[in-house]
């Protein structure tokens, strides 16, 4: 309920409609460069195709590519919610002993700073199912951010609310549900953002590592694939999708952020001066 | 004597008005007795050293005394948050701490609002009645909006805490400690944040709330006009260790105003505790 007694610091969302246009301008004339660059040098298309030539591949290899997203697209989402779930829960878990999390923590930062490359064969070699061995590969890339952040979120809770709901007699469960969970939101988007991302290279490095083929065929394998063949526009397109993956994951990742912290969090809300 | 006629005569005294000694009379037993509390924390460093203190029903007092004289180490102690090293306190008669036992409310207002970011007002208001779980919606909804009113606020149950000014937000802890119509409320420097203006407003409507729903309250501060303008006693503590140096008994009749702030009698308990404040920062004990 809004009233003139409100102080000034009254909060309006985010406006990213007026960052829009610098970011397509640059866009923009950085395509244009690129075709001007490939015509006056009259570069082969094998060496560097220009715009216009990836363009043409994405609209002739249209069903390739479409599969090739769909697949990577399951791959990521999968990883994703994967290790969000698992996330959470270990954070829950670290988050019940100062003990536990300080003995377990560095060997998930072990995970973290271990190439994933270097762990992805040993996946595919110990899961059968390819598909699964992708999806782990992908979830382990993502694991850390979310424990690290929730982790931190869950720990971070205002002391004195704490205490009041002691004061209170609030059960565990209704201290963990009503007042860390909530509390947590904020660390554990900022983590989701970071995570989404890494779904997605985990899931390309792990179709690079894994190579399916046929109809498991994702954005990385058709990249490859068309590395060996010469087909250096569709390389492109695929590169394109893949960076259009992650730029759309993120940017809904910002826009649930937005929507669930909107009215109350800091940094979803800009101060009037 | 005989037996039965000392016990009837025991009963019928501890029925009467009883002066403690501080120009304050009091009926029956007090609801909370500190006796000889110590507390210590692991590093050595001694908070609080043989601190006694009586609160009776109704009563207004207020903990004043230098930077780290234990006056929130107190306060946290008597709402059972904080454990003691040495002695003991009695909750209505008893050692059982006060958060164990649910026949008692006790309402805590920290030095900040201590709200809920994420929750509109009216939820952070009613929340200690949902943690209880006992009372149905109807019932909650009509509590909360009798306290928004009760601070000023009706109009805003649906504001997040960050759309409010500092002092509507303290307004809105206040509401939230009424709410359960506490046994004791204990204040921690609800009001140090604020300018004047704000904290003279809200120290009035405070004496109101505590005049008409006849509130115990154990009040924290370090202004002395505070102290005295809300008081019924006040409780002056010295720092290293943190210990109870003298109580004084405001003795001026409730309500308050403007003209009790600008009479002698007011400049009288004003001297009266500066004096008193001189010798806690000197370290000196002062004669009851």
């Amino acid at each position: 309920m809004k009233s003139p007694d409100i102080s000034r610091n009254a909060a309006r969302q985010v406006n990213w409609g007026s960052s829009k246009l610098p970011v397509l301008a640059i866009g923009v004339g950085l395509l244009a460069v690129w075709q001007l660059v490939v015509v006056a040098l009259s570069l082969p298309v094998y060496v560097l195709p220009g715009p216009l030539d990836v363009l043409k591949a994405l609209y002739a290899d249209s069903d390739l590519l479409f599969t090739g997203l769909l697949f990577t697209l399951k791959v990521t989402v999968l990883a994703f919610a994967v290790a969000v779930l698992l996330g959470v829960a270990i954070s829950f878990l670290l988050s019940q002993s100062r003990l536990l999390e300080q003995s377990v923590m560095p060997y998930m930062v072990i995970l973290q700073v271990t190439p994933i490359v270097a762990i992805a064969p040993l996946i595919i070699i110990w899961v059968s199912n390819t598909f699964v061995a992708l999806v782990t590969i992908a979830s382990i890339t993502a694991l850390f951010p979310i424990v690290s952040n929730m982790t931190l979120g869950l720990r971070s809770v205002a002391p004195n609310l704490q205490s009041l709901f002691r004061i209170y007699r609030a059960s565990n469960w209704q201290t963990l549900t009503r007042l860390k969970l909530k509390a947590a939101l904020p660390y554990f988007f900022a983590g989701a953002r970071i995570s989404s991302g890494l779904a997605l290279i985990g899931a390309v490095v792990a179709e690079f590592v894994a190579g399916t083929g046929g109809t498991q065929s994702g954005l990385a394998y058709i990249i490859l694939e068309s590395g060996v063949q010469l087909k250096v526009p569709r390389m492109f397109a695929s590169l394109f999708l893949i960076s259009l993956t992650g730029i759309v994951l993120f940017a809904l990742m910002v826009f649930i952020s937005n929507r669930v912290l909107g009215a109350w969090h800091e940094s979803t809300v800009k101060t009037e001066h | 004597m005989d037996t039965a006629v000392l016990n009837a005569l025991n009963t019928a005294r501890a029925e009467l008005p009883r002066c403690d000694g501080k120009g304050l009379y009091h009926r029956g037993a007090p609801i909370i007795q500190v006796d000889n509390v110590s507390k210590r924390y692991a590093n050595g460093t001694v908070a609080l050293e043989r601190a006694r203190l009586e609160i009776w029903s109704g009563d207004f007092v207020t903990l004043i005394g230098p930077s780290g004289c234990g006056k929130s180490t107190l306060l946290r102690i008597l709402s059972g948050l904080g454990a003691v090293t040495e002695g003991s306190i009695q909750w209505w008669g008893e050692t059982t701490p006060v958060l164990e036992r649910p026949d008692q409310k006790l309402a805590f207002v920290f030095q900040d609002p201590t709200l809920m970011p994420w929750a509109r007002v009216f939820e952070n208001v009613a929340l200690p009645l949902e943690l209880k779980g006992t009372l149905d919606r109807a019932t909650i909804q009509r509590k909360v909006e009798e306290v928004l009113n009760l601070v000023g606020l009706g109009a805003f149950q649906q504001a997040y805490p960050r759309e409010l000014s500092g002092g509507m937000q303290m307004r809105v802890s206040i509401a939230r400690a009424l709410v359960t119509e506490p046994n004791l409320m204990l204040m921690d420097e609800p009001f140090g944040a604020l300018d004047e203006m704000t904290r003279n407003k809200l120290n009035d409507d405070l004496m109101r709330i505590q005049h008409e729903r006849k509130l115990t309250v154990v009040f924290v501060t370090h202004s002395l006009h505070e102290a005295v303008y809300l008081s019924s006693r006040v409780v002056v503590m010295a720092a290293r260790p943190g210990r109870v140096i003298a109580e004084v008994g405001i003795d001026a009749p409730f309500p308050r105003g403007t003209a009790f702030r600008l009479s002698a009698e007011y400049l009288q308990y004003m001297t009266r505790l500066s004096a008193a404040l001189d010798a806690a920062s000197r370290g000196e004990e002062i004669a009851p």
